[in-house]
């Protein structure tokens, strides 16, 4: 019945002028080239639309068709037929800004690439001739020629640095992009001067390549994170949930929680997900808020409550009116903290800006320490002008801007084939300075979903019965039972009883699974005690019985992991907003001695906070709503792929699969790659050391310029490579298996 | 040195036709989806259906 209604599609379809209609689609379960051909060929006769095309790369379907009659639902429910989840998807306003930026950048990549070869071929010309028999007409022909090209091509090519710049100034503050702006400025503009004056060198084969190596990493950087936003934005897509919208004729409708409004009322039956804030209208039901407050025990809600989305409904049915829809779904109070907390995150310098602070005075001051030198010498002006502008052309941070960022790159992407996603190329140099690492409990030590602990003292037989009964069951902890028996078969005829349980005729039997009280199971007294936190499912047939002791399940690694992070000397601490039974069992298994249950989001912050205070470096790692202002404030932050959506977007990498060790390897990578940032800028101040006193003694020409500049640019380049991981890397292969929307993992 | 007048223009026109078509590829989408490109040349839909193209069979 329900499930029959169409789904409402408005929301993810774009209108063009000429009346053509798209929508994108995010498919997952594409494993190889041939499921292009499949995929496009099976929807190429569908009545009314007019193209498929599928974007490899990123797992995007784009379905175009004029047909005002056309439900893009038909092509969803094909690629669903054919084994392929699909889900609409609109492009997030971040990820659209990422592609207008990259392609710029690669605008201006080409124009630096095609000026840098042409003025190179005039530049090696002229340094021929001055060896041999150049006339001085033609060397001035040749450097006006380059001028004429390298002038334009700056003004373009350069927008980005100059930009960035300029807007460090504004703020008061200096960048890297101030001195390699001020290098490249100088350059062109001596290299102008001396043209006209019909002097024998200029520089504009040094400016120009040196915006031409800088934009190669800029466009690699951006790549990467154009990549990684790719893979967010999917994984948000597939995740999405829809909801069921009251309308004011009294039907139902399937609607994408993105496309709810204020004011809406949704329908959330048992064992759905809430898609959106709101405020209960009717009905009364139990809500796991695990999510969002942390606690495990379900909390009973009725007409008035606040409800947020999130929490899942365990029984019952509850009209819902929409309070806060789509992205600004959370709550008041942690909206707030999380404010404050990003402020905090931001004071952090980047490596590479400390760096400039220091960098440009310096090489200023050089710079004027030379043009007074060879005033005092007895030079001309003009000579000790020169001299001191060689110094800022060849101390232009080109290595220098390469050095770290290049690493970052290189790790990152080697990051994100493991199956960890980076949100800020600088995350890496606040992982590797973390030497607190706090863990959320439910949800980030403990699996998301619960599990049975005491299947193997089950009989075999009950275990397969229960298995089946709950299958027809919506209740999550029914889910956890019907998990341990893959393939199972639904029986007919299963009744749910909301709130107690579901029955079925078995052989003629009565089969009951559910509370102790519904199924008529006397449960040990002791064995509540024995399982602190624990939940339990009773199950009756005839006189066999049987009770299912379900616990949140540590993930299968994390015992490991924490014992090998407090190896590398991090301090591992527990902050939950569990209640202290069931956080000090997980902690006593972990060894963990500092550990607070019982938090609510601003102790957490409070206490995050109070530890910085005191000069640590918080990493977080949490997947909760009640964690992501503590995400936020903690020096750098991780979430798992299950988290709620506000908490990823406030983590500086979230990882995929169900094991723990990506948060150990990430740490790990990220100290490498700290070490290998550390040997480049060592390699860029050495190249200085070395190429300032030649500067200052004026023997710099051109073609000295070029060859050290980018010689020391590759040299970085090269190095930074040496971050990718090591062959033996200690990620869970399920990690690279579950990757399921990203792109393809070349076969080894 | 007369040779200059035409080689100088011929080699800035053989960059900026470079430049030119590389801006054009951009602009038309061509690297939006490059894995995709290397596997869509794997596919024959250009042949007519139901007579696969079998060269084992011709030995």
């Amino acid at each position: 019945m329900i499930a029959n209604r169409q789904v409402d599609y408005s929301h993810f379809t774009r209108r063009a002028a000429d009346g053509a209609a798209t929508m994108d689609v995010v498919v997952d379960g594409i494993h190889c080239g041939g499921c292009i051909g499949r995929i496009e060929r099976s929807l190429k006769d569908i009545e009314g639309l007019t193209e498929a095309r599928l974007n490899f790369s990123n797992r995007r379907l784009t379905l175009t068709w004029n047909d005002p009659n056309f439900d893009p639902g038909d092509a969803i429910r094909i690629l669903e037929r054919m084994g392929y989840n699909a889900n609409p998807f609109r492009l997030a306003s971040n990820e659209e800004s990422e592609i207008a930026q990259s392609k710029f950048l690669m605008r201006c990549l080409a124009v630096s690439g095609f000026a840098a070869m042409n003025i190179m071929l005039l530049s090696v010309s002229v340094w021929s001739g001055n060896v041999t028999d150049i006339t001085p007409e033609t060397r001035d022909l040749f450097h006006w020629l380059s001028a004429a090209i390298a002038l334009p091509a700056a003004a373009y090519a350069g927008q980005p640095f100059f930009r960035s710049a300029w807007n460090a100034l504004k703020a008061r503050h200096t960048n890297m992009d101030v001195p390699i702006s001020i290098g490249i400025l100088l350059a062109l503009g001596l290299s102008l001067f001396e043209t006209i004056h019909s002097a024998e060198h200029a520089y504009f084969d040094s400016a120009i390549m040196l915006i031409f190596f800088l934009l190669c990493g800029r466009v690699l950087d951006q790549m990467m994170r154009r990549r990684t936003r790719a893979v967010a934005g999917n994984l948000a897509a597939l995740k999405s949930d829809t909801a069921f919208r009251l309308m004011d004729n009294g039907e139902l409708a399937q609607v994408p929680a993105a496309a709810l409004r204020v004011g809406d009322r949704i329908l959330v039956r048992a064992g759905e997900r809430i898609a959106a804030d709101g405020v209960v209208v009717s009905g009364h039901a139990h809500l796991d808020e695990s999510l969002i407050t942390g606690e495990t025990r379900p909390d009973k809600v009725r007409e008035g409550r606040q409800v947020y989305a999130g929490s899942i409904n365990l029984d019952g049915a509850l009209t819902v009116r929409v309070t806060a829809a789509g992205e600004n779904t959370f709550l008041d109070d942690i909206d707030r903290l999380l404010d404050k907390a990003v402020v905090a995150r931001s004071r952090y310098v980047k490596l590479s800006d400390r760096i400039a602070s220091y960098y440009a005075p310096v090489v200023h001051a050089m710079a004027a320490l030379t043009f007074i030198g060879w005033m005092l010498a007895g030079q001309s002006t003009h000579v000790a002008i020169v001299t001191a502008i060689t110094v800022l052309i060849i101390t232009c941070p080109c290595a220098l801007a390469l050095a770290i960022p290049a690493v970052q790159v290189v790790a990152a992407s080697a990051l994100f084939r493991a199956g960890v996603f980076l949100s800020a190329g600088d995350a890496i140099e606040r992982l590797a300075e973390a030497d607190v690492a706090v863990f959320d409990k439910t949800g980030t030590l403990t699996l998301p979903e619960p599990h049975v602990i005491n299947a193997a003292d089950i009989d075999a037989g009950v275990l397969a019965l229960a298995g089946q009964i709950a299958l027809s069951s919506r209740h999550p902890l029914a889910s956890a039972i019907a998990r341990q028996q893959p393939g199972a078969q639904p029986l007919d005829g299963v009744t749910e009883e909301y709130g107690r349980g579901v029955r079925v005729l078995v052989e003629g039997i009565e089969a009951r699974l559910g509370s102790p009280s519904f199924c008529a199971v006397d449960v040990p007294a002791d064995l509540l005690s024995r399982h602190l936190g624990a939940s339990l499912i009773c199950f009756r047939h005839g006189e066999r019985e049987a009770v299912f002791i379900i616990h949140q399940a540590l993930r299968p690694d994390a015992v490991e992991t924490v014992r090998e992070l407090k190896q590398l000397g991090i301090d591992v601490r527990i902050l939950s907003g569990d209640r202290t039974e069931a956080v000090e069992p997980i902690a006593k298994s972990l060894g963990v001695t500092n550990w607070r249950a019982g938090l609510t989001p601003a102790d957490k912050v409070a206490l995050v906070e109070e530890w910085k205070r005191d000069g640590r470096k918080v990493l977080m790692v949490g997947d909760g709503l009640n964690d992501a202002p503590s995400l936020a404030a903690a020096s750098v932050s991780i979430s798992p792929i299950t988290a709620a959506d506000l908490s990823q977007a406030q983590a500086d990498a979230v990882f995929l699969g169900k094991s723990l060790t990506p948060v150990l390897s990430t740490v790990q990578a990220a100290r490498r790659a700290r070490s290998i940032m550390r040997q480049n800028l060592w390699l860029a101040i050495v190249y200085n050391a070395i190429a300032i006193p030649i500067a200052i003694a004026g023997l710099v020409t051109p073609l000295i310029a070029a060859v050290a500049m980018s010689g020391s640019s590759i040299l970085v380049t090269v190095n930074a490579l040496r971050a990718r991981l090591p062959r033996k890397s200690g990620f869970d292969k399920d990690s690279e298996i579950a990757l399921p929307v990203t792109p393809a993992v070349r076969p080894t | 040195m007369n040779v200059l007048v035409y080689l100088v223009p011929m080699a800035l026109g053989l960059g900026l036709t470079g430049l030119a078509a590389f801006l054009w590829s951009l602009r038309s989408g061509q690297y939006e989806d490059l894995e995709g490109a290397a596997l869509r040349i794997l596919q024959d839909d250009d042949l007519p259906e139901g007579k696969p193209k079998d060269d084992a069979s011709a030995g």
